[in-house]
């Protein structure tokens, strides 16, 4: 088993189009480096110079925000989903 | 009291309401602010207008103005029904991938409606408006996602309102969409009731909605600020209507698709206090009820179904 990751539209030029790529490691940090390490460009887009995630960049793992988990140090394990979104405006 | 000079003075005071059957235990019980009882039906009436009668107060709104506004729906819907009482003309951006309900009860009101590309969601909505807004001076903007008399409605009006009812509550959980709602309660719970745990729900929709040309095309609503929240979910089309049936089957209560989101996060809340051995007072929104909504699909056929008649749509 590995970590399922979704792709937005946007960054699946770095995925040859696919929407679900898998990968591995014990935080959201290392599974960015492992899934950079497969898809060439990823982590650029996901993670700013300075080590942040990027302001327009959301990520849950089971479907609850990271920043609100410890960010990049989220710990994540096999089995566990993630998603990738840009933020956009909700309805309203 | 009951009693009112005017429909707008009807504004507020909702029911909270307890959810016998599907809280978990005794002790973790889950309670719904009915804001389906406000003067148009949800909860946008107070962020409506308290924000009409903040730009009245400041002069920018007098007799003839013209309202300019980015709205998917209930903002729209609220602002158009003031709009009329008061003698105001009112231009909607709204993406075009909203449901008939909504368009149709806008142009009751007397609304003036331009469409934005359904690619790109509510984000294309706003900035078409602020195009507009640039290129015509006249025109109020009154600007839901970064207008502070949103937040100040709910930190006036629905919170005071729920703690006044309910002063064992534990955890807030509503929608985050302008973020008006939960910054405004957010600020009145920390000052009056530091513990309250408070949390957002983020409807997920189809990709279509997600459709940016590039990543700082983004968009995080002025009025945000994090360090309000205690955490954010993010919730897909097939949980939030596993709720909506859910909450009308067990509770009777008829409510829209975004109210589905918030109870999915309320009952994860729920789940985790009980194997935590805690009480809980969960007090969630319902934002309005489920007349608007009815033409999605989601209320017949089987659940995957009416998650894939909702791919596309703005549900929320």
């Amino acid at each position: 088993m590995a970590i399922q990751v979704r792709i937005p539209t946007i960054l699946r030029t770095h995925t040859g189009g696919n929407k679900t790529v898998e990968g591995s490691g014990a935080t959201l940090a290392a599974l960015i480096d492992d899934l950079d390490a497969q898809h060439s460009g990823l982590k650029n887009r996901l993670v700013t110079e300075e080590g942040k995630l990027h302001r327009f960049v959301n990520v849950y793992v089971n479907d609850e925000d990271v920043r609100f988990t410890g960010a990049l140090d989220t710990q994540v394990k096999d089995g566990d989903s993630v998603t990738i979104l840009p933020a956009v405006a909700g309805g309203c | 009291m009951a009693r009112f000079a005017s429909l707008v003075d009807s504004l507020g005071g909702t029911p909270l309401v307890g959810l016998p059957s599907l809280s978990p235990t005794a002790d973790v019980r889950l309670w719904a602010k009915l804001e389906d009882h406000n003067p148009t039906g949800s909860i946008k009436d107070r962020a409506a207008i308290t924000m009409i009668e903040a730009a009245e107060k400041e002069g920018r709104l007098q007799p003839g103005s013209t309202i300019l506004e980015p709205t998917s729906g209930n903002t729209g819907i609220s602002l158009a029904m003031v709009a009329r009482q008061r003698g105001y003309r009112l231009i909607c951006v709204m993406p075009e991938n909203t449901s008939i309900e909504r368009r149709q009860l806008l142009e009751m009101y007397g609304a003036q409606i331009i469409s934005s590309p359904a690619a790109g969601g509510s984000n294309q909505a706003v900035a078409m408006a602020k195009e507009l807004a640039a290129e015509h001076d006249d025109w109020v903007m009154l600007y839901q996602y970064g207008n502070p008399a949103n937040a100040q409605a709910h930190y006036e009006g629905t919170a005071p309102e729920i703690l006044a009812d309910l002063p064992s509550i534990t955890h807030f959980v509503a929608g985050l969409g302008t973020t008006g709602t939960l910054m405004g309660c957010s600020r009145y719970f920390r000052e009056h009731k530091p513990g309250i745990q408070v949390i957002a729900a983020e409807p997920r929709y189809g990709e279509l909605v997600y459709g940016l040309r590039n990543i700082d095309e983004g968009f995080i609503p002025e009025l945000y600020d994090a360090s309000l929240l205690d955490s954010r979910f993010s919730v897909g089309p097939d949980d939030a209507i596993h709720r909506t049936r859910q909450l009308v089957e067990r509770e009777g209560i008829f409510a829209g698709i975004s109210t589905g989101a918030i109870l999915h996060a309320a009952l994860g809340i729920a789940d985790k206090e009980v194997a935590a051995g805690r009480k809980a007072d969960i007090v969630f929104i319902v934002c309005d009820g489920g007349w608007k909504y009815l033409s999605t699909g989601a209320y017949a056929g089987t659940l995957e179904e009416a998650s894939a008649a909702l791919e596309g749509q703005l549900w929320a």
